[in-house]
């Protein structure tokens, strides 16, 4: 008999007979029901106490602002999705101005460009599927155009979140947005910075992932 | 090095709990690092709990693990079916050396060299990286914790924290010693080197190990829940992901992991979350730029199923392995996580381990303990340790005649002169004018009581016998 089929056989056939299921009330997780700008008051507030970074702009006003934070870490390459709008937007206002950073664009499988992902880009550029207000969360699902990594190995990440986005909770987010419905093949929740405590209970930023995430949120 | 300190990473005596404890109690290193850390970590579960409807929300926690525990064959079933939809493989091993096996078949199969890890303890339970290396594969743990405690040749002192028995002086030493870092106390570049150490490792690895918190049936995801990214690293870089997990880690709904990641990293660190939380469900497809190729999950059993058996110690398996009730024992707190000498140490070890080892390689572990109900009061899902405790303390002696013992090596510590004692003791109460007798008997010649009792006055002083039995006095104030 297999591993399996033994494994399943001694749950079956435990020997102190059928367990009853418990009901699971979720109530306690509701929350009150919190306007935007609460929502982003709390977002911003309890992502900033893990050492995120959250600029409040607007849908003109982003890109200013993105240069301007680049500029002031001295970033020298921008990685950026091939088909997605913020992508597009960067290509084309990249034109016409020269305080952004070069643009690399994530177009080709990892394999072919790895040692040059890990050692010479500077910061990353993805948008989300919304936020968390209570956990200050971001919700990432990366995809054919947005890889996973591009929110993972540059050094400084960059999530483009709109404030109408917001959920409240997690428990909102998925139901609002009924994940059970089909989960892509890498989800994401991403709070903070990558970070340890593990020397001492001393923490420290940037560990294995992005030291800075910095938010830009579109009001 | 002191002795304490000196843990080699497999094959280690459980029954030597006690010399253990004794040298760490006298470690003034070891009781500072972790009274520091414990400390620490009380405080911030506290504040990170408030607000919240706490006991509501345990109730909440216990009730989604009981019902999937309710549950389990079933679920395991629709979770391998969902993740084979998903075009994960599922494996399933009746113990660790079946599991490690499927890892390295898995591993000879795509000729692979190298294995990074990222933080399970059922690979630990495993003993994974020390099965690989005799098989000529190299296995690197990459949680910053882990590849401390790798490089040191240790095993981990903590569930979730795995160094934190060293201080920043000693990892500092090791580092210089291992990897020829700088000797320093500057945390931030002690941790840049790591970084940069591994870096290299995540991008030449042809395997990730990685563990798993929840695995959710009806999708058919993988939920790890981490901070540093390491984690990220090993599921998404090397072009296959291997995951191993006990097999009580399913839970049905997609909606249960919202409860249970909010106990979880409140109760284990005091975090409202953590930095990363990963949900996988599939392999790189076919148009995707990155991620690994191939997916595996090995399911894990190694004594589960027995525990499963009973209706108490099923509680065992709601553990979710926040590690709170050790950062809250005394005992833990004082004698460290070494002493153990097992897997898991804590509470939480000293309610599973003695099935993993059996109770007469493990007879000490129940009895390591205070019986202070710490442990059960901060449960993110109500198991109730000290309860376990006792009843694997009576299964150490046989000691229930009602109930038949049934862990494996039961009775190991059951001696013939403390059970005649414990007969007389019985028999002498179940009747009265003896009983009397006895206890007149015993308060006239308590001059003759001796002043030492064993283990019992090594650290105390002895009981004495009063003057007059609380039979007499009753006696006396009724008159």
């Amino acid at each position: 008999m297999s591993s399996r089929d033994k494994i399943l056989q001694r749950l079956r056939n435990r020997s102190g007979g059928e367990l009853t299921a418990p009901e699971c009330d979720f109530s306690v997780l509701n929350r009150p029901e919190w306007s935007t700008a609460e929502k982003l008051d709390m977002f911003e507030q309890t992502i900033e106490s893990v050492h995120g970074e959250v600029h409040r702009t607007t849908e003109s006003g982003w890109i200013d602002r993105l240069a301007e934070i680049l500029q002031s870490r001295g970033a020298q390459t921008l990685l950026i999705a091939k088909d997605h709008q913020i992508g597009k937007a960067l290509q084309s206002a990249t034109k016409g101005r020269d305080d952004l950073p070069q643009l690399l664009i994530y177009d080709e499988p990892v394999e072919s460009w790895q040692e040059a992902l890990f050692s010479e880009v500077d910061a990353g550029i993805t948008s989300t599927r919304g936020g968390i207000a209570e956990t200050g969360s971001l919700i990432l699902w990366p995809s054919v155009d947005e890889p996973r990594l591009m929110s993972l190995v540059p050094p400084i990440h960059i999530a483009v979140l709109k404030a109408s986005e917001l959920y409240t909770t997690f428990h909102d987010a998925m139901q609002s947005q009924n994940w059970t419905a089909g989960m892509p093949t890498n989800a994401l929740l991403i709070s903070g910075p990558s970070k340890t405590a593990d020397i001492e209970q001393t923490l420290a930023y940037g560990v294995h992932g992005p030291k800075e995430l910095i938010v830009l949120v579109i009001e | 090095m002191s002795e304490t300190e000196q843990h080699p990473a497999h094959h280690i005596d459980v029954k030597e709990f006690h010399p253990r404890a004794r040298a760490a109690i006298h470690n003034p290193q070891i009781r500072q690092n972790f009274r520091k850390a414990m400390d620490g970590l009380m405080t911030k579960r506290k504040s990170a709990f408030e607000g919240w409807e706490l006991e509501t929300l345990r109730d909440l926690g216990a009730n989604i693990r009981l019902r999937a525990l309710a549950n389990l064959p079933d679920l395991l079933e629709q979770l391998e079916q969902k993740l084979t939809e998903n075009g994960i493989k599922v494996h399933w091993a009746d113990d660790g050396d079946e599991a490690c096996e499927i890892v390295r078949d898995i591993c000879t199969a795509r000729n692979a060299k190298t294995v990074i890890k990222g933080k399970s303890m059922v690979s630990e339970e495993m003993e994974l990286n020390h099965y690989l290396e005799e098989q000529g594969i190299e296995a690197l743990e990459s949680d910053l914790g882990e590849y401390i405690v790798q490089l040191a040749e240790e095993t981990p002192s903590h569930i979730i924290m795995p160094a934190i028995h060293k201080n920043t002086e000693e990892i500092s030493q090791l580092l210089h010693d291992k990897t020829g870092t700088d000797l320093s106390h500057d945390v931030e570049y002690l941790t840049a080197s790591a970084r940069l150490q591994l870096r290299e490792k995540f991008m030449n690895a042809d395997v990730g190990v990685s563990g798993v918190n929840f695995a959710v049936a009806e999708t058919g995801t993988l939920c790890l829940v981490e901070n540093e990214g390491n984690g990220r690293m090993t599921t998404t870089v090397p072009p296959c992901h291997i995951a191993v997990t006990g097999i009580e880690k399913v839970v049905p709904n997609l909606e249960d992991v919202t409860a249970l990641l909010a106990l979880l990293t409140r109760s284990a660190t005091g975090q409202h979350i953590t930095t990363y939380f990963n949900m996988i469900s599939g392999p790189r497809k076919t148009n995707e730029l990155d991620g690994p190729e191939e997916v595996h999950v090995v399911l894990v059993d190694n004594g589960r199923s027995t525990i499963y058996q009973d209706d108490e110690l099923l509680d065992t398996l709601r553990c979710i392995r926040c590690g709170a009730c050790m950062n809250h024992c005394p005992v833990y707190t004082r004698v460290g996580g070494h002493a153990y000498g097992t897997t898991y140490p804590g509470p939480i070890g000293k309610i599973l381990m003695p099935h993993m080892v059996g109770l007469d390689e493990g007879r000490h572990l129940p009895t390591a303990s205070s019986l202070c109900g710490a442990c059960g009061e901060v449960c993110p899902v109500k198991i109730p340790i000290p309860d376990l405790l006792v009843r694997l303390r009576q299964e150490a002696v046989d000691g229930d005649k009602l109930h038949p013992a049934r862990v494996r090596g039961h009775g190991a510590k059951r001696g013939a002169v403390e059970a005649m004692i414990w007969k007389g003791w019985s028999w002498m109460h179940a009747r009265p004018g003896l009983y009397r007798m006895g206890t007149g008997l015993g308060a006239r010649f308590r001059k003759l009581q001796p002043g030492k009792l064993g283990g019992w006055t090594q650290y105390r002083t002895a009981p004495k016998l009063a003057a007059k039995t609380l039979h007499e006095r009753m006696k006396e104030r009724n008159q």
